[in-house]
This record gives structure tokens, C-alpha cells and sequence, in this order.
């Protein structure tokens, strides 16, 4: 396989970077973040940052970048009035209409006061130092003294720093990878110390040089990164034996790290994020003291037990920051235990397996709140009585079997043989090419991101309905095949969006492989795909023999199970 | 001012109102008097045409006045025979038609382009086309003409709009190919003005290697050079110029559309780069793909805009097309009279 479009092999760099002021330096980055497509280019250009850049100003930015920093002295409605304040209210209003943020408005529409004296341009951490040490009423004036001080790609850069929320694409974590690269560390060993740090990180940055020890985690109740599986594949099969391995449920929640440690209790999601704010009634549950790894799962109270629901009913609790009590109620949480990391003060993670299993069914055997089970384990004599386990699993919410070695030890990554996940098949429909996107980086020039429809009895007859989006899961080959077809069978432009022939007897069905289905009331059809990719090209297939909407409804009312004959009918797993 | 302005247009005896002598119709402004249009959206009898972008100058007309280098860029797209005959205006020069007299004035927007004043009974209407108040060393740069109204676009009518020195901006696209010797440099620029005057810049501020051109452009830049405009050494950006790697760390110039055309796939990992004034915001340069954007523009930024208002000092603004809206607005804080003429057919630049 050609390895065209595999991101960006030239990366960037940033000597010119060098001449900059401290905020125009931190701008420059913002700026080439937001325009930069591909991951590898966005780790490139915060490393060198990282590299470039003095403490604290790099401390600062890692803070704002990862989200840490709260400025509260500084509120973007208090922003807005100073703004309003140098230019009329109309014209500030159409201002923010067109470019659509706030601080880019504020940035590009600034006046400086005649007033304003030709002072140097400040820092980040002069700048940050001098409005976390302002009162609310003083907030404003001191942005409005710096802004005057600034051009304005600075002055957007202060504003993002001081509002947060850069919206620029970069996450948490890719910060944190960025920082690993820069200090040639794993990421787990960032995120093991991450939660006991805090701006402008100087410790960090010191071990990360090579010029200071490791941080030690003070904090109570710190992350340990979370041991991964690797997917099995067919030569992995020989090795699987009962007494080699133990085989347990992969359950369709999300991966927690649960700690309780002397009164301190935390939610980790396995990237080492605090969850906890979003499940209040985990955290109060969890009458343990040690470290448990698990799924957290989301159910219904049934006679003062909790039985595990649907993926559909975990996102009801998903990204939310904080939880109203309602829904505490009505969606209670668990965490459904896997491992034991921690026992008492105990760290159990060099044990094998098969101890830190019966550690882990002590432990959750003495909690008495109702938040906290085992996972059971999963008897078998040989593979062909587990395939067929697997093939017909108890729940609805179960989503495949893991597979254990009785002596690994706990290392956090994705070691290559101690664990394999064995995920059931994906649901599989054949549905219409609809709409084409261009994509971005090196795919500008293609038509790689795809809405794709199944027929439903519409008031005007047959049509189709949307019912997802996919990008991947072809090859470079096919996409330029899929590509070719969208140019040539064009019917509508809608900006960079091309409707494409959808018809019974010409347009391009995809075989859609996906994880599951949600009700949804954002789209049209009434239906969400979890993780949809195109399976197969089906050249041979005209539209008219595409799934319908039934299939998939089928598929909701059944629950996360679904139908066995989405599942496997079609033949080879994806 | 404003009062003599409009005293001298309305009251002293002089009986015609701008409206008379001017309306925005269907078709383009229009001229009873004197029985023309200026810069019609559709084919009319007797067209006057500011400049040569195709939103502003259309083929099919019967007859054309407008500068000679706007007759030859309109033959230069649509053909030779663009109109039944055209006629060049020389700038500065009064002419008379029908009952009105006309004059053509350098606007600063591309090469050839003019603003047109239209005179009548002691009214003087100026209608200013695209234009801007830079330094371009492609075209003649924009001369103010007193009047009673003056015709305005504002296509970068929004106070966000404050368009940077363009020397910074070329010196971002040659940082950038000293920093990126590998990537082809793809630079997205109307295909008359835009692309020149970069090319011109880059000249100016010292680059001398050979500038790769999309065949769109070859026309415009073979008049360019005629007309006496030193592009340097331009070369097709065509593959039989070389294999792929020929085109690594080159400055290639394109129109914007050409990014996503298949055309594009023939360079090693282009940098695509776009010189306009929309740059200016970034979800646009994102949303476009663009890595490097180049806030380049041939108009009037929101402080040109509105200090060539303050400049001329007109009796009353027109907004022809872009975000009027804005422009009224500060007219009506400043005291000035002002309408926008929610014309349409006219595009905003280079999008």
C-alpha cells in the first residue's frame, strides 16, 4: 500500500521564532496550531516551543494548552463592555457576527488608547502574574493596559490565554505527548506525576531538560497509567489456553482508574483526566481504599441494585461537566472492577494476575455502597467453547472477551502479549453514497469525507435518509476511485460539500462497518452510528439493493445487541 | 461641507438630483442622461466598465468605454470580439455623452483601473469601482476626485479589517520557503492583479528564482509584461517542466480554486498558501485549508475605507456591494449621508 497520505513528513521549524516577544512567540504557536493539519506537524510545533522557550512563559502556555488555567479575575462578558467601551456597540456587533469569536474580535478591532504608553511588550507570566493578583473591578483594566501594549495577533494570544478555551485543536493529551517527545519520556510516566503538578510547572520542565530529578507525586489519590490490550490476532490463538489464560467480559463503558487513598477519592479516565465532577455518586460510593481498575457503566436500580444499561444510557452522563441530581437518579453509576492496583496502601501492581484478582475480589467483596462489583471471570475448557461464549454474550453491554495471562504483572501501555481484547464483529449495512467533503492536509484535494443514506418510505416515495459519516477505512487506491466517481457524478455544490447521484440505479453503495447505534435527535434519521468506517466498496450493487431504515430500527429496539444478521450475515469480520 | 454639497446639488438652481442622474437598476447603475451603464451585470447597448474582473466587466455589450489596458484584459478573456467595438478612455479626460460629461480616474485596485465621474448640471457622481489606497507596483495608484456622491464598495467594510504592510506578508511567504525547502509552495491569487503584483513584490523584495505559473494565469501575466511590468522569469507549472521533484521549495502560483483541483497533486507535499484579505480571520484560512495565509488585498481596508471618505468629503456615500451595513453605519456616527444600494451580482474578492 502506497503510503500517501500518512501525515506530513516535513515538519516545522521555528528559528524565526526566536526574534519574537514572549506573547508573539506564544501567538505564532496558537496561529500555526490552528493551521496545521496533522498531528505529527502540531507535536513538532510544541516541542520546539517547549525547546525555545524560557520558564515560566512555557509553563504558562502548557497550562493554557492543557486547560489549567482559570483566570478569575477575567470574564469574556467583562471583555466584551471594555470593548464596547473604544468602539461603537453596532459596529462591535457586526464585528462578532462576521468573525464568530470573541477574542479575535476583541484582538482585531482594538484601538489602542492615545494614551497608552510605549511600554515593552510584557510576558506571559508578567501578564499572568498581574491579573491573578487583580480584583474583579481591576481584571479588565490591566487586560485593556496590555492589549493597548500589544499588536493584534498578540493580543488574541492574551485573550485566548486569559479566557481559556483556546479551541485550537490540541487536547490535553496531545500536550502531554508533545511534552514526552520534548523530554524523550513515555507518556505514562507524564501522566502518573500530571495531577500533583501545577503551573508553571518549573519541576517539570527541569526533569523534562535533563537537568532535575523526577518529580514526585505529592498529591493523594495520584493516576497510575492504565494497562491496554492489544487486539488478538489469528497466530495469537495457539497460546490461549484456560491455564495460560484468564478470559473475563469486555464491557462497553469507559475505562476508569478508581482511587480512594486516605480520604482523598479520584475518577480517572484512562488518559489520566479527573472524571470525577461528572459522577459524584461514583466517588461517594467508593468505600474502598486502594486503586481499582475498571469499566464505568451506567444502569437502572433494580430492588437497591444497579443492572447495567446501554452505551445509549452511559452518554446520557457523558461530556457533562457537572451532573444534576435528577440524573443521578435516574442514570446511576458504577464501576464494574477489573483489576486491583492498589490494595490498602499496598501497591500490588508487580503481582501477577492471579493475586492481584484475589486482592481485587477482597477489596470490592468489603465494599457495602452498591457502587462497585466484579467482573466475573469466564470459564472455559478449550478456544472453541470460548468463540462460542463470545458469539453469544449474557448482555447487551458486553462488546467481545478479554483475554489475561495469569502472571502478567500491572504495566501501564500496551505491552504486546500479556493481554488481547476480542471484540465482537461490527454491525454491517450497505448504504448510499450521498454527500462527499473535501478533507483536509494532504487530502485537500480529495473528496475523502462521506455522508452515506438508507431508503426509507418517504411522502414522496422511496428516498434516503442520512444516516452517518465516515472518513477512513479505505485505501489510497479506493479513495481515489470513490473520488473520481464523486467528480463525475456531481449533482449539487454546497461550499467544499458536493451531493453526489444517489439514485436506485446509479450512485456508489459502501459496505458500513460500526459499533453500534444510539436514538438520536440531531439527525434526520433518528439514529447515531458509534464509529462508523467503510467496510467495502460495493461497485456491484446497485442503490436500490441498499439496506432500509428498518434494519437499523431493528437494531435500537434490540438494544446494543442487535441483531445477530447485521452482525455476521455478510461474511468476513472487518 | 455636507450642506454646501448638498445645496449645490439640490437648491441653487440646479435642478438635477443624484438619483437623476444615476439609479442602481437591474441591470447596473444607470445613466438616462446620458444613456449608459456602468459596469452592467447583464448586455446592455453602451457599457462603461471600471475594471477588468469578471464580475465588473462582462462580454456581450454592444459598445464599451473603459481604459485601453481594461479594453485588452477584457479581449484577453473573452476574445477579440468581447463587444461590437470599444472604445479606450484616457485618464482625466473629460468626454462628453449625451447630455452628461464622464471622466476616467486612476482606482488603485489592478492594472487599467479607473474610477468613472459622472457630471451633470453641476452634480458630480464618482464611482469608484474596486479600489485602494497601497503602494502597488502594478497599477497607478487611486487619485481622489471631489463630488457630490461618491460610490463606494466595501467588501472589507468591518472594523476588523486592518490589512497589514504587504512587505510583512511576502517576508512570511519567504521565511517560510527558507524554512520548508521541500514543499512546494502553492500561493492561491486572483488570476488578474492579485497574482501579479505578489509576483511583482516578491521581485521587489529580492527573489529571483524562477516563479511557477498555472496555465489560468499565463495570459493575464503575458499582458502584464507587455504593458511594461516586470514579472521576472516565469515558468508553466506543468509536469513536462520536470519531474516532481523539480517543484520542491518553489513558489508556485495558482487561483485559489486550483487548491483543490487534481491540478494540485502533482507537487511534493504542497504548502498552500493564500493571498487575500480574508486572511485576515482565521477560521477562513482553516476552513479553506490554507497553512500560511497571506493577508494581501486589493482593497480598502476598514481605516482606508473610511478616511477616503473623510478625504473626499462628499455630500452623500452610496455602498455598492460588500458589508454595507458597517460602512453606513460609521457614516451615519460621522454625520455623513448614506445608503447602501443593495447591488447584486458583484463578488466579494477573490473567494
Amino acid at each position: 500500500m502506497p503510503t500517501l497520505f500518512t501525515g506530513q513528513k516535513r515538519l516545522f521549524h521555528s528559528s524565526e521564532a526566536l526574534t519574537y516577544t514572549a506573547m508573539e512567540k506564544f501567538a505564532a504557536l496558537l496561529d500555526r496550531l490552528i493551521l496545521t493539519p496533522s498531528r505529527n506537524g502540531k507535536l513538532r510545533l510544541l516541542e520546539d516551543y517547549f525547546r525555545t522557550t524560557p520558564d515560566p512563559d512555557r509553563g504558562w502556555a502548557l497550562a493554557a494548552l492543557t486547560g489549567a488555567l482559570d483566570v478569575p479575575s477575567v470574564k469574556p462578558a467583562m471583555l466584551r463592555a471594555m470593548a464596547t467601551e473604544r468602539l461603537d456597540p453596532v459596529l462591535f456587533g457586526y464585528s462578532y457576527d462576521y468573525v464568530g469569536d470573541l477574542a479575535e474580535t476583541i484582538s482585531l478591532v482594538w484601538a489602542p488608547s492615545p494614551a497608552a504608553s510605549e511600554g515593552a511588550a510584557p510576558s506571559l507570566s508578567a501578564v499572568v502574574e498581574a491579573l491573578f493578583s487583580a480584583s474583579r473591578s481591576e481584571g479588565p483594566k490591566r487586560v485593556a493596559a496590555f492589549l493597548d501594549a500589544l499588536e493584534p495577533s498578540s493580543r488574541w494570544a492574551l485573550l485566548k490565554l486569559v479566557t481559556g478555551g483556546l479551541r485550537i485543536g490540541v487536547s490535553a493529551r496531545l500536550a502531554k505527548q508533545a511534552l514526552a517527545n520534548f523530554g524523550a519520556q513515555e507518556i505514562n510516566a507524564i501522566e502518573e506525576i500530571w495531577h500533583g503538578l501545577s503551573p508553571p510547572y518549573e519541576p517539570l520542565f527541569a526533569w523534562l531538560d535533563g537537568h532535575g530529578e523526577r518529580p514526585v507525586s505529592a498529591a493523594r489519590a495520584p493516576f497510575r497509567p492504565v494497562m491496554l490490550a492489544q487486539p488478538l490476532e489469528e497466530g495469537d490463538r495457539p497460546a490461549i489456553t484456560p491455564e495460560v489464560y484468564a478470559a473475563e467480559w469486555k464491557w462497553d463503558g469507559i475505562r476508569v482508574q478508581a482511587v480512594s487513598d486516605g480520604g482523598v477519592r479520584r475518577l480517572y479516565s484512562r488518559t489520566g483526566e479527573d472524571i470525577g465532577e461528572a459522577f459524584p455518586d461514583v466517588l461517594e460510593g467508593l468505600d474502598i481504599e486502594g486503586a481499582i481498575d475498571g469499566e464505568l457503566l451506567v444502569g437502572r436500580s433494580v430492588d437497591g441494585r444497579i443492572e447495567a444499561g446501554s452505551f445509549s444510557e452511559l452518554q446520557q452522563r457523558l461530556n457533562r461537566k457537572s451532573v444534576t441530581g435528577k440524573l443521578v437518579v435516574s442514570h446511576p453509576a458504577f464501576i464494574r472492577a477489573y483489576d486491583c492496583l492498589v490494595d490498602g496502601e499496598e501497591d500490588v501492581r508487580a503481582l501477577p494476575f492471579r493475586h492481584r484478582r484475589s486482592r481485587l475480589e477482597r477489596l470490592v467483596g468489603r465494599s457495602l455502597a452498591g457502587r462497585v462489583d466484579l467482573s466475573p471471570l469466564l470459564p472455559y475448557d478449550h478456544w472453541d467453547a470460548l468463540a462460542a461464549q463470545r458469539l453469544a454474550p449474557p448482555a447487551p453491554i458486553i462488546e467481545g472477551v478479554m483475554l489475561k495471562r495469569w502472571d502478567s504483572p500491572y504495566e501501564g501501555g500496551r505491552p504486546k502479549g500479556p493481554w488481547f481484547k476480542w471484540k465482537r464483529d461490527p454491525f454491517v449495512i450497505d448504504a448510499v453514497l450521498m454527500y462527499a467533503q473535501r478533507g483536509h492536509g494532504k487530502r485537500s484535494s480529495f473528496y475523502s469525507d462521506y455522508t452515506f443514506g438508507v431508503w426509507r418510505q418517504g411522502e414522496a416515495g422511496e428516498e434516503l435518509v442520512p444516516v452517518g459519516k465516515a472518513y477512513f477505512g479505505f485505501t489510497d487506491a479506493e479513495l481515489i476511485e470513490i473520488d473520481r466517481f464523486v467528480r463525475r457524478h456531481t449533482t449539487g455544490r454546497f461550499g467544499p460539500v458536493r451531493e453526489v447521484e444517489h439514485r436506485p440505479d446509479l450512485g456508489l453503495v459502501f459496505e458500513v462497518a460500526f459499533e453500534g447505534l444510539n436514538r438520536s435527535t440531531r439527525h434526520r434519521s433518528g439514529v447515531a452510528m458509534r464509529f462508523p468506517r467503510i467496510a467495502r466498496l460495493r461497485w456491484d450493487k446497485p442503490p436500490a439493493e441498499a439496506d432500509r431504515i428498518e434494519a437499523l430500527e431493528a437494531l435500537l429496539d434490540a438494544g446494543d445487541g442487535g441483531p445477530a444478521a447485521l452482525r455476521r450475515a455478510r461474511g468476513a469480520p472487518v | 461641507m455636507f450642506l454646501f454639497f448638498a445645496l449645490r446639488c439640490d437648491y441653487l438652481g440646479r435642478m438635477i438630483r443624484p438619483e437623476q442622474l444615476l439609479a442602481p437598476t437591474a441591470d447596473g447603475l444607470f445613466c438616462p442622461l446620458g444613456g449608459f451603464h456602468i459596469d452592467p451585470v447583464r448586455p446592455v447597448e453602451r457599457a462603461l466598465i471600471t475594471h477588468g474582473h469578471g464580475d465588473h466587466a462582462r462580454s456581450g455589450h454592444d459598445r464599451v468605454l473603459a481604459t485601453a489596458e481594461t479594453l485588452r484584459i477584457m479581449a484577453a478573456r473573452y476574445g477579440e470580439d468581447f463587444a461590437n467595438g470599444g472604445t479606450p478612455a484616457k485618464l482625466g479626460e473629460a468626454m462628453r455623452i449625451g447630455d452628461v460629461t464622464v471622466s476616467f480616474h486612476p482606482a488603485g485596485h489592478v492594472l487599467g483601473s479607473a474610477q468613472i465621474a459622472v457630471e451633470a448640471e453641476g452634480c458630480r457622481i464618482v464611482v469608484s469601482g474596486d479600489y485602494k489606497r497601497r503602494r502597488d507596483p502594478t497599477c497607478l495608484p487611486f487619485e481622489p476626485v471631489a463630488c457630490d456622491v461618491f460610490i463606494t464598495e466595501a467588501t472589507f467594510g468591518l472594523p476588523v479589517f486592518r490589512h497589514p504592510d504587504d512587505g510583512v506578508e511576502i517576508h512570511k511567504l519567504l521565511t517560510s520557503l527558507k524554512d520548508f525547502p521541500e514543499r512546494t509552495h502553492l500561493v492561491g491569487a486572483y488570476a488578474l492583479g492579485k497574482a501579479q503584483r505578489i509576483i511583482c513584490r516578491l521581485r521587489e523584495e529580492g527573489y529571483r528564482e524562477p516563479i511557477y505559473i498555472h496555465g489560468a494565469l499565463e495570459k493575464l501575466c503575458r499582458l502584464y509584461e507587455e504593458e511594461g511590468i516586470d514579472l521576472g522569469e516565469l515558468l508553466p507549472a506543468t509536469l513536462d517542466a520536470g519531474s516532481k521533484t523539480d517543484f520542491a521549495g518553489a513558489i508556485v502560483v495558482c487561483p485559489p480554486s486550483a487548491f483543490s483541483d487534481r491540478w494540485a497533486r502533482r507537487f511534493p507535499d504542497p504548502l498552500p498558501c493564500f493571498a487575500s484579505g480574508w486572511m485576515a480571520i482565521r477560521q477562513r484560512a482553516k476552513q479553506r485549508g490554507v497553512e500560511l495565509p497571506l493577508i494581501v488585498s486589493d482593497h480598502c481596508d476598514w481605516q482606508e475605507l473610511t478616511e477616503t471618505i473623510e478625504e473626499i468629503a462628499p455630500g452623500e456615500v452610496w455602498v455598492t456591494h460588500g458589508r454595507e451595513e458597517a460602512l453606513v453605519r460609521w457614516c451615519a456616527l460621522s454625520g455623513i449621508a448614506a445608503r447602501p444600494l443593495h447591488m447584486v451580482g458583484y463578488e466579494d474578492e477573490a473567494e
